[in-house]
């Protein structure tokens, strides 16, 4: 099997990893490598050479995302690094694994971060229920200050950083990067238009890199072991391993590490056992609450940005919700509309007022009192909710997303409701 | 509670040292008063389980912020108490996953044994039974949580047992 | 200039600017709700979506919103195609999902955006099946009436209460569609802007108190422009009025000056004219000393009767019209004629002018303030002295933002950008005055100092910034801040009541110019018209302590209160010295009491007259309406008043227009007031201009109660304006004639783009007043001696004025709504010297045989006393006076009312 660098130290029982544990497997040996010669330009050209893509839902290259931070002719003033352990959508569970089994190894991977855009300030922001994962960082935060790896002058070289863990009040929104900014500065999560960017004008007006848990975590490993050998964790195009997860109605639930480029078969039969007996497979949001069904078909798909892409789907954040046969397809959708409608920040028009709508067209049509043009109405929400930039934020895209693709894949299940006036799903159970 | 609660004529301070202590050590790290406005709000609601008007308009003084904004703030969040909860706040995961693995089922079997309603709070004030969003821990939908523990695989049978005797707790 | 094509069509438009707001700027109609000219974009709302291509092959296309979009040379927009508009109704069906469907009982019905854009989009068709959420609504005030239901969620609310005003007690509240425009708790909104939201929410959730109690739509209102009379800024005016009342005013739109924002003083003060206390017929003391009513022949004869042949004297005001006052002027001699302003104001005006006339430095107009990126504040608690004045200083401290942004190639409408880049970083702004300002939140330093100080502290600063002196204190802080600004404003006023702070002011914009700035002197005034005073006595004028020891027989009081100016023992023995008194006026009063014959004034929606504000600008209003009873003009009167004592030029003058033909000749400053405004010749296209829109409504049916015969409309011969509905309306009308603004589809406040030559830039029909000082001479003053730095006393208070924006005016103090916010005139200690005195906040002080509320402020500096001045309990206190304080003997407390007892009380 190849190697799995990001849950090395997590442990079958989940306990969770101590600085002495993470030292003695090799802990923060790329944090020395980087402090004990490499320039934050040293570091900026692995990362962008790794061909890391942020593992918080876009994707977005992180090297390239680091490299808008302005290194020169800014103006004096903090810069800040932005840990996001919010990890809120339905149906994902990855981070909470990270944070749980081995915070050091995100401690390093900011420290790295932040050395490598010239932060002095981090903050982990994590979400409110998370208060295991919260007490460890806030421990291994205080271990690693003591081992100097935080701090002032960190071992020795001159750079100092102070890192923060800051809890949520609870909202969804709190995820999106802009929004989590305004949370930070202590005020509504309203997210923010860009540009201008987070990198040029983010917390405080500073310049700002927000960054997903399991993205940090990547960043020891590939300043310790360079970025071929990151590149040749994958297996397929895109670079390193990914952390999948499978909820539902299968066998053996769960989250793991394996190379990018897996196919989705394995990930579903080998890793999570299967659907459970007497249960079909119905279909399979990839990467989280705001991705687009997949179906049977795409089963032997690897799971890597393009191809999921293409096939009209996200990767997202790598963990799958699974449907089955027995569950009403309506009724899975709605529950996510309903989700993203109370989760709306309020600011804009087409997700404050629009979701809610589509929430009661679809608890009509569940609930057997849908029309024809109940459909109708779903079709132009889509159109009218469902692209980026028809928003303020991707909160409400995303909402659309299941939405759309379950009008795709599962169309007559929504007819069947409308024409028998009843869930056909309610007498199946 | 045995905290000693300042009396200030002019702010009305209600706060009590402890937290004002706690506000403090955030405020020492913040490039000004009001950006912990919710780190104060959850200290508080850590002390007092809720925010009352009388806590939300003293630490409105406290961070030299209008009263307003701070309930702007409060009232934005999901986990800001501006009513009384119980002593132990059940959070019943009602998202995706847990939904397909019955959800709504355990709300009502918390619901029938505690003789509450979402949003209400048992006479004896130990229980408030609140809806939350993804907790986060789908391979083991259903989860809930009591409090600070979790609660995993929930099945309906187990409900007594979990509130009862917080059976088969793990830290949240 | 960049060309930008939309729906296949070609437009150049305005370098920088965006999207939206240049489509509005074509004429071309694209509907929207959270954008406003002023405060700029956040795309919120999500109405003013367009389809945006990226080249000409580009067939799909995507949904970009205009206010977001830059405009950019060679950018390709679908403003009309299905999508774009498709997504627009969407939008607005999605925003009437909540919507409650009583327009026809709101107060914004006919003049609501939210209608508009409705149809505008094409809107019809209900599809959501769900039902409305309701909202409690809160108790506002006495000024603003809540309606939560209405709400569209368009955060323009709180986007100007708080972002662009300031104001802290207004905020968003809850999430998602539960959102909640509110305050904390019941309450009455603080911020003296409050009633813009008014006309900033375009919808009905935020209306006009007094107008929903004495309600009248929009369509049915006749107005007329009009300039605000409660204080010196001049902010125009939209007065509207049915049924010879009026019910509300709004703003009217001057680039130069208030552009999109007024006062609340200026929004509900100006009720006043509703009041009972109007005198509506002449009137003559009888024998045993009761006033009788006269008919127009007796009132003639009586006129006749007491002027022929007689002595005159003349005192003026400086809150009546150029024109009357000029009258008056003429009527008694130069000599014999006071301005009305106190002796020591009158003074300070004086200098305040001569110094805006010869410094170097600019006299700013309002919008030009906006542009200054330091601000020296010298005695003035400007939010209660100059109102909008202080809300063009909360922009100007933005310059520092704009600059920011303008490193990172922020356009200066990305508004929610700009401020979460800037937090809260802002251009400097020194507030040196008695005790704390409602400027001090934005303040970069504040000092609290004695008129005497301040004015001491003003001469360092000059000095350090000439080179002459050195100092690590305030001083040398403030003027370092000036110095590093490129256009540094100095702004005073006679407010602290001090010449040697005029003139400090003065010689530090002096040595500013000096030191290479772009530097700006600014004075505020206290009255509509104080500086026109101060203009027309510029030559000759007699001192009200003077006119004591004249030898006139007939004394003639034009819209003055002069027991405001003077002390009772100086009225008394004026009344004593004088045997006649001609007293003209609106309201009652204790002027008019002690006169022998009261001619009965229109007030200032029922006149024409030409206000000079503190820049010097001349500004023309028009009445709303005829006044109704025998009130007229106050220069009719003076015309009667001219032709009873048979002056020969005056007896000349016919109408409004004659007075500056016949008295101008060869005077610049009379030249100006003459032409503020268009003649009442002018026509447009051959017509007049209504005052009534063309959907004015049951103009027979109105009067039916008294007469089933429909009265002739009133012609008015002194303006181009017409008390009727016929006319032309057009959009490119002079802004002096602008009567109201309305456009097909645009029936809100919002169609003022219509009228507008850019957004945000001039009307179409130029006009915002005439500026006068540039083109006059006035002698230099000579400078006031500096006085001796304050030392307190043991037993003694030196009295300091403050100024209360509700209270302190005397005719504002009487709109509807206002008198509930006045509160009592009120003594501020310090908490030391109050305990000294053993009082506390809340009892009773008595200071000069007045009792007034005690209130405790830390700012007060120790050794003096701020007082409520302008309150009919303060007319005998002036600042500067050292006073006794004693506690008041059985003073009641005032009760604290909670915010549902007011609720309840309204
Ligand atoms: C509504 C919404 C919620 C989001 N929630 C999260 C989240 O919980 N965690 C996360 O890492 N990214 C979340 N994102 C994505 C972030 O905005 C951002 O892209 C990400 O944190 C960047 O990190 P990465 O580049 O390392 O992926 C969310 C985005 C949206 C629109
Ligand atoms: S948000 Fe834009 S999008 Fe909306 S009006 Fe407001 S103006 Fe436009
Ligand atoms: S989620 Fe709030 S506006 Fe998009």
């Amino acid at each position: 099997m190849s190697e799995l660098p990001l849950t090395r130290n997590v442990r079958p029982d989940r306990s969770p990893t101590d600085l002495a544990a993470y030292e003695a497997n090799g802990g923060y040996q790329g944090l020395r490598r980087a402090m004990a010669g490499m320039s934050p330009a040293d570091c900026l050209e692995v990362v962008k050479d790794s061909n890391l893509r942020g593992r918080g839902g876009a994707g977005f290259p992180t090297g390239m995302k680091w490299s808008f931070v302005p290194m020169e002719n800014v103006s004096p003033g903090h810069k800040y690094l932005i840990c996001n352990a919010d990890e809120m959508e339905p149906g994902t569970f990855k981070d909470r694994m990270l944070l749980e089994c081995d915070p050091h190894q995100l401690i390093e991977g900011m420290i790295l971060a932040a050395y490598t855009i010239g932060a002095d300030v981090a903050y982990i922001f994590i979400r409110a229920e998370y208060l295991k994962a919260a007490r460890l960082l806030r421990e291994a935060i205080a271990e690693a200050k003591i081992r100097n790896y935080l701090g002032h002058d960190i071992l020795g070289s001159g750079y100092s950083l102070a890192m923060h863990v800051h809890a949520s009040a609870g909202r969804y929104i709190c995820g999106e990067e802009t929004a989590l900014i305004s949370s930070l500065e202590g005020k509504r999560a309203n997210p923010r238009a860009k540009p201008p960017f987070p990198q040029v004008s983010g917390l405080w007006g500073r310049p700002t890199i927000v960054n997903n848990v399991e993205t940090l975590c990547n960043i020891p490993h590939i300043i310790e072991r360079g970025p071929e050998w990151f590149a040749s964790l994958g297996r397929g195009d895109d670079a390193g391993t990914k952390l999948f997860g499978v909820s539902g109605r299968v066998n053996n639930p769960g989250c793991w590490e394996m190379p990018m480029g897996t196919t989705i078969r394995e990930i579903l039969e080998d890793k999570a056992g299967g659907m459970v007996a007497g249960y079909g497979l119905k279909g399979f949001l990839p990467g989280g609450g705001s991705t687009d069904f997949l179906v049977e078909e795409h089963l032997d798909l690897p799971m890597e940005y393009e191809t999921i892409g293409k096939a009209g789907s996200r990767m997202g954040t790598g963990t799958m919700i699974v449907l089955d046969d027995k569950t009403c397809p309506v009724g899975f959708v709605k529950n996510l509309i309903e989700f993203f409608a109370q989760e709306s920040c309020g600011f804009c028009t087409p997700c404050r007022d629009g979701l809610p709508w589509n929430a009661q067209v679809l608890d009509d049509i569940e609930e057997g009192r849908g029309t024809p043009e109940d459909l109708d109405t779903l079709e132009q929400h889509i159109s009218y909710i469902g692209a980026i930039g028809n928003t303020h934020c991707a909160l409400a895209p995303g909402a659309m997303e299941p939405l759309q693709s379950a009008l795709k894949y599962f169309r007559e299940d929504f007819q069947r409701h409308i024409d028998g006036g009843a869930c056909p799903y309610r007498e199946a159970h | 509670m045995s905290e000693q609660i300042h009396s200030l004529p002019a702010d009305a301070m209600v706060l009590s040292d402890a937290e004002i202590a706690e506000i403090d050590a955030e405020i020492a790290h913040a490039p000004y008063r009001a950006a912990v406005a919710i780190d104060a709000l959850k200290i508080i609601q850590a002390h007092r389980r809720w925010v009352s008007d009388e806590c939300l308009e003293a630490l409105a003084a406290y961070l030299e912020m209008p009263p307003a904004e701070l309930e702007g703030i409060a009232t934005f969040y999901n986990l800001i108490f501006r009513r009384p909860v119980g002593e132990n706040v059940i959070l019943v995961c009602n998202s995706v996953t847990c939904w397909i693995k019955g959800c709504e089922g355990i709300g009502a079997a918390v619901s029938q044994h505690l003789g509450i309603e979402p949003g209400e709070t048992t006479a004896d004030g130990r229980f408030t039974l609140l809806p939350i969003t993804c907790l986060g821990a789908c391979d083991r939908a259903p989860v809930m949580m009591v409090g600070e523990q979790k609660f995993e695989d929930v099945t309906v049978e187990r409900i007594p047992a979990i509130l009862d005797h917080g059976e088969g707790a793990t830290p949240g | 200039m960049p060309v930008i094509k939309v729906d296949g069509k070609d437009y150049e438009v305005a370098e920088g600017g965006n999207l939206l707001e240049s489509c509005l700027g074509l004429g071309l109609d694209l509907p929207y709700f959270c954008w406003h000219p002023a405060m700029g974009s956040i795309g919120a709302c999500r109405q003013c979506a367009v389809v945006q291509y990226q080249n000409e092959e580009d067939t799909r296309g995507r949904i970009v919103m205009a206010c977001m979009t830059p405009v950019t040379d060679g950018a390709i927009f679908d403003l009309s195609g299905e999508r774009a508009s498709g997504f627009r109704q969407t939008v607005v069906e999605s925003l009437m999902v909540d919507h409650p469907h009583d327009c026809p009982v709101c107060a914004e019905g006919g003049e609501c955006h939210l209608q508009d854009m409705t149809v505008m989009t094409g809107h019809r068709d209900r599809h959501y099946r769900g039902t409305k959420k309701t909202y409690r609504n809160q108790y506002l005030g006495p000024l603003i009436h809540h309606e939560m239901n209405r709400c569209i969620t368009c955060y323009r609310c709180t986007r100007f209460y708080r972002d662009y005003a300031g104001g802290t007690d207004l905020a968003a509240l809850a999430a998602h569609d539960h959102v909640y425009f509110g305050r904390h708790r019941e309450g009455t909104l603080e911020s003296p802007f409050a009633g813009n939201l008014v006309e900033v929410c375009p919808t009905g959730v935020f209306t006009d108190k007094s107008l929903v109690h004495d309600y009248t739509r929009k369509w049915d209102l006749q107005s007329a422009p009009s300039v605000c009379t409660s204080c010196g800024v001049g902010c125009n005016t939209l007065p509207g009025e049915r049924y010879g009342r009026l019910k509300r005013i709004h703003n009217r739109y001057n680039p130069a000056v208030n552009g999109y924002f007024l006062c609340d003083r200026g929004r509900f003060g100006g009720t006043h004219v509703n009041a009972e206390s109007r005198i509506d017929f002449p009137a003559q003391r009888d024998s045993e000393g009761r006033f009788q009513a006269l008919t127009d022949e007796a009132c003639a004869r009586a006129l006749r009767d007491r002027l022929q042949g007689k002595r005159l004297a003349g005192i003026g005001s400086p809150r009546a019209g150029a024109e009357a006052n000029l009258l008056l002027q003429r009527l008694v001699g130069a000599e014999n004629y006071a301005s009305g302003m106190a002796d020591d104001e009158h003074a300070l005006m004086q200098r305040a002018l001569a110094h805006l006339v010869n410094s170097t430095a600019h006299n700013p107009s309002l919008r030009e303030i906006e542009s200054a990126d330091a601000v020296l504040l010298l005695g003035e608690d400007l939010t209660h002295t100059a109102a909008r004045t202080a809300l063009a200083l909360r922009q100007a401290v933005r310059n520092e933002a704009h600059r920011l942004a303008e490193e990172l190639r922020l356009a200066p409408w990305q508004d929610a950008a700009i401020r979460n880049l800037a937090q809260d970083r802002r251009s400097p702004l020194h507030v040196v005055c008695a005790g704390s300002t409602d400027l001090d939140d934005i303040a970069a330093g504040h000092y609290r100092l004695v008129a005497a100080d301040q004015a001491r502290l003003a001469s360092d600063i000059a000095a350090i910034i000439r080179g002459e002196a050195r100092s690590d204190g305030a001083a040398a802080r403030i003027a370092a801040d000036l110095l590093a600004a490129e256009r540094p404003l100095v702004l005073s006023g006679p407010g602290a009541g001090s010449a040697a702070l005029l003139d400090g002011a003065a010689a530090i914009a002096e040595a500013l110019v000096a030191a290479g700035k772009a530097a700006m002197l600014s004075f505020t005034a206290a009255e509509c018209n104080s500086m026109g005073q101060a203009l027309l006595c510029r030559d000759s004028h007699i001192a009200l302590a003077a006119l004591a020891s004249t030898d006139a027989e007939v004394l003639i009081i034009l819209e003055n209160d002069l027991l405001r100016r003077l002390p009772m023992a100086s009225v008394e023995a004026l009344r004593a010295r004088i045997p006649t008194w001609i007293g003209i006026d609106c309201l009652e009063n204790d002027t008019l009491a002690r006169c022998d014959l009261v001619l009965p004034a229109a007030a200032f929606t029922e006149t024409e007259a030409t206000y000079i504000n503190q820049e010097g600008r001349a500004q023309r209003a028009f009445p709303t309406h005829p006044p109704a009873e025998a009130r007229r003009p106050a220069w009719r009167w003076l015309l009667d008043l001219a032709r009873a004592a048979g002056d020969r030029t005056l007896s000349g003058i016919g109408h409004f227009d004659d007075i500056g033909v016949t008295l101008a000749g060869e005077d610049p400053l009379l030249q100006g007031i003459a032409s503020a405004a268009p003649d009442h010749s002018f026509r447009s296209r051959g017509l007049k201009i209504p005052r009534q829109p063309h959907r004015y409504s049951g103009r027979t049916a109105m009067r039916a109660d008294v007469s089933v015969h429909e009265p002739r409309q009133t012609d008015d011969a002194d303006s181009a304006l017409a008390f009727s509905m016929e006319g032309s309306a057009t959009t490119d009308r002079p802004g002096a004639l602008l009567s109201y603004v309305w456009s097909p589809g645009w029936n809100s406040n919002q169609s003022l783009h219509k009228f507008q030559s850019e957004i945000g830039g001039a009307l179409r029909g130029e006009g915002s007043g005439l500026r006068l000082l540039d083109s006059l001479a006035v002698a230099a003053a000579t400078p006031a001696p500096l006085p001796e730095a304050f030392s307190r006393r043991e037993q003694e208070w030196l009295l300091q004025a403050r100024h209360h924006l509700f209270g302190s005016d005397e005719l504002s103090r009487l709109g509807s709504g206002i008198e509930a916010l006045t509160g009592r005139a009120a003594i501020y200690l310090h908490p030391e010297d109050a305990s000294r005195l053993g009082l506390e906040a809340g009892d009773g002080a008595v200071i000069a045989g007045a009792a007034l509320e005690v209130r405790l402020d830390p700012s007060q500096v120790p050794g003096s006393a701020g007082f409520s001045t302008g309150y009919p309990e303060t007319l005998a206190l002036r600042s500067g006076e050292w006073v006794n304080i004693d506690v008041a003997s059985d003073w009641q407390r005032q009760p604290e009312l909670i915010g549902s007892d007011r609720g309840a009380a309204s």
